[in-house]
């Protein structure tokens, strides 16, 4: 794909699928093919952003890669490390580089812990320091995320929803990770909040030269925030390029579909675009369609589209495409 | 004005909350004329859902309290009608659709029956009557087979379906104004595409009036008419949907434009944010609710709470600032 020197995780034809058991002897009688076969590569310092509709695989892809799901098949590697084969007590310690973000700043901050403890814990639990020094670091990481270092002792609900959302961003943090996973980290939040974080994101980026995963569903953000975007589907990335050319030359059906749905804050843009509504809803992912899995729903539809799975190819410099219509 | 279909004014709403009275709504005036659709946007907590509730009578008592004001229908003021009659309104001639279709529908009852219900009620139809009715309106919305899924249960629905079957049970006594508290919300864009692109339709064909609350600025952009935006409880600007965008007045409203990244990239480098949180109202606010947030405040901001004065004519603005000319209006 490219020269691995810059790449800093390699995701190789990831599977997850979920068994689902029923009757008294609680036999498989199926699986939720939530992520079926991605590949992508995340470079050092870069952002990439993860789209998709609820139910697309996402979030899984994000979890899997932190281990925190065993991957049905497949291979990640971080720094050239593959995280499958890992016993793990070592994958323990990979995950000191590797942190997550998560969507609900509510759900995600234990509601009996002290904000001291909620982003001190990590230094405990890998013991990277001790006693008065986690003090000190958790002051400065209140500090290095824009929330005043006399809150430590507070609990979370004393918190607005941005503040849980920078005390979730100092936990990711604290054990200096090269690399974030970013889930919805921001679609909890009101649309003045947003900014906010989002910025800071940058901002952590530049100072700590961190590389992101930004998963999202909300596709104007994440045309700001990344350099590169991948668009999933139903557990199959269907295009991944650069941000530019994704937006501006979309070649999946799906992707220009999706791009046209998204409501532009400006009536007069708003009504001189073309639009692609599509018909219908997503399939389910215990059953997925033959062949291409946006069949059932694309506008262009074909015989061959049944018939074989589209290879995910290059059809342009570092842009690649699923689908067997785009030439 | 003859012509308002719908006519609030100085609505007041409060919560009494263990931790003291918040004061939700504080003086809302506005009017909804037919058939025109009107955007109502805001955060979480401004007061843009509690107004409508208000104004449907749909505020619990206690803890809520509706302490002033009108809202008059066809001359006649919900907030003072008997709940019979208030009843007989709601559902028939002013219709809600909410943001989870979810905990809206009777997840015993199947949709069929649930169609029917208003068609029997509201319109006295008969039980055969109201079946062919609400098949008829199933197909309405998009519903393919509508007859065999009428017998269907909510969880056999998908959300955009279910949030169809919202829109069918809404329309099913042909109200003169519709409701819609951020009715996609909680669906995918390409749900929300197919809904936004059926309320279109829809609107055209029966020609109801709209109330659409949202805190998406690209939703309303591509569907209203004219717009409110509140923020802390007040109206702090109104405008034509064009006039809005192309000219926001308001400091807030210019922060809100600002902060929006968008999909079409008019946008580079960092995103314009709005610092602070927005107000929780214990206290009825004397001052300006915005200034603590506000880049161009000034003293009087904090002494006086501007009202929505006009600035052009169908433009009015909350601010004492003019942003354009840096002086005071």
């Amino acid at each position: 794909m490219s020269d691995n020197s810059d790449v800093l995780l390699k995701v190789v034809d990831l599977k997850m699928h979920f068994p689902i058991y029923r009757g008294v002897f609680q036999r498989q009688v199926g699986a939720v093919h939530a992520v079926d076969g991605v590949s992508f590569d995340v470079k050092r310092g870069e952002t990439l952003g993860l789209v998709g509709e609820s139910g697309c695989g996402k979030s899984t892809t994000g979890r899997t890669i932190l281990q925190l799901y065993k991957p049905t098949a497949g291979e990640i590697f971080f720094e050239g490390t593959n995280l499958v084969t890992l016993k793990r007590e070592e994958m323990r310690w990979m995950r000191r580089q590797m942190q997550m973000i998560f969507q609900d700043p509510y759900a995600s901050l234990n509601p009996r812990m002290t904000v001291a403890e909620i982003v001190g814990e990590p230094l405990s639990v890998h013991n990277v320091a001790m006693g008065k020094e986690i003090q000190e670091r958790v002051a400065h990481l209140l500090e290095i995320v824009g929330l005043n270092p006399s809150f430590a002792g507070r609990y979370p609900h004393e918190f607005s929803g941005g503040q849980r959302q920078r005390i979730g961003v100092a936990r990711a943090l604290a054990l200096q990770p090269s690399f974030i996973i970013c889930d919805e980290p921001i679609s909890a939040l009101d649309v003045s909040i947003q900014a906010q974080v989002v910025n800071l994101l940058e901002e952590l980026q530049e100072q700590f030269n961190l590389t992101y995963l930004f998963i999202a569903h909300d596709l104007s953000m994440v045309r700001h925030i990344s350099k590169r975007v991948a668009v999933m589907y139903l557990g199959v990335i269907m295009e991944l390029a650069n941000r530019d050319d994704l937006y501006l030359e979309p070649l999946h059906p799906y992707t220009q579909a999706l791009l046209s749905a998204v409501p532009i804050p400006d009536p007069v843009a708003d009504q001189n675009r073309k639009r692609v509504i599509l018909e219908g809803d997503v399939p389910s992912p215990v059953n997925p369609p033959s062949g291409c899995r946006f069949r059932t729903r694309c506008p262009i539809a074909d015989k061959i589209c049944a018939e074989s799975r589209p290879e995910f190819r290059e059809v342009k410099a570092g842009h690649f495409v699923a689908c067997h219509l785009v030439s | 004005m003859p012509d308002l279909l719908l006519d609030v004014k100085g609505l007041e709403t409060q919560f009494k909350t263990p931790d003291g009275i918040v004061h939700a709504v504080n003086g809302v005036s506005f009017g909804l004329k037919e058939g025109e659709t009107l955007g109502v946007v805001g955060e979480s907590g401004c007061g843009k859902s509690v107004t409508m509730l208000s104004v449907l009578g749909l505020i619990a008592s206690p803890p809520g309290k509706i302490a002033a004001g009108e809202a008059l229908f066809f001359g006649q003021d919900l907030l003072t009608m008997p709940a019979e009659k208030l009843r007989q309104v709601r559902g028939a001639q002013i219709a809600m659709i909410f943001q989870d279709p979810m905990t809206s529908l009777n997840p015993v009852l199947t949709i069929g029956r649930q169609l029917e219900e208003p068609l029997m009620i509201h319109i006295g139809m008969t039980k055969n009557q109201a079946r062919d009715r609400a098949a008829e309106l199933l197909s309405m919305v998009g519903i393919p087979n509508a007859k065999d899924r009428l017998n269907d249960y909510p969880h056999q629905y998908s959300g955009g379906m279910r949030q169809r079957v919202m829109i069918a049970m809404a329309l099913s006594c042909s109200p003169q104004v519709l409701i819609a508290d951020e009715p996609t919300t909680a669906l995918d864009v390409t749900i929300q595409a197919q809904i936004m692109d059926l309320v279109k339709r829809l609107r055209n064909e029966l020609g109801m009036a709209i109330i659409w609350i949202t805190h998406d600025l690209g939703v309303v952009a591509g569907l209203a008419q004219r717009v409110l935006v509140m923020y802390g409880g007040f109206i702090i600007e109104e405008a034509s949907v064009n006039d809005l965008f192309a000219n926001p007045s308001h400091p807030y409203t210019i922060g809100l434009i600002g902060s929006l990244p968008r999909v079409d990239g008019k946008q580079q480098g960092r995103l314009y944010s709005i610092e602070g949180q927005p107000p929780v109202l214990y206290q009825k606010p004397q001052s300006c609710p915005f200034a603590p947030r506000c880049k161009w405040v000034m003293e009087r901001c904090w002494k006086e709470n501007p009202a929505l004065a006009p600035i052009s004519d169908e433009h009015r603005v909350a601010c004492w600032v003019d942003i354009k000319t840096g002086r005071t209006r």
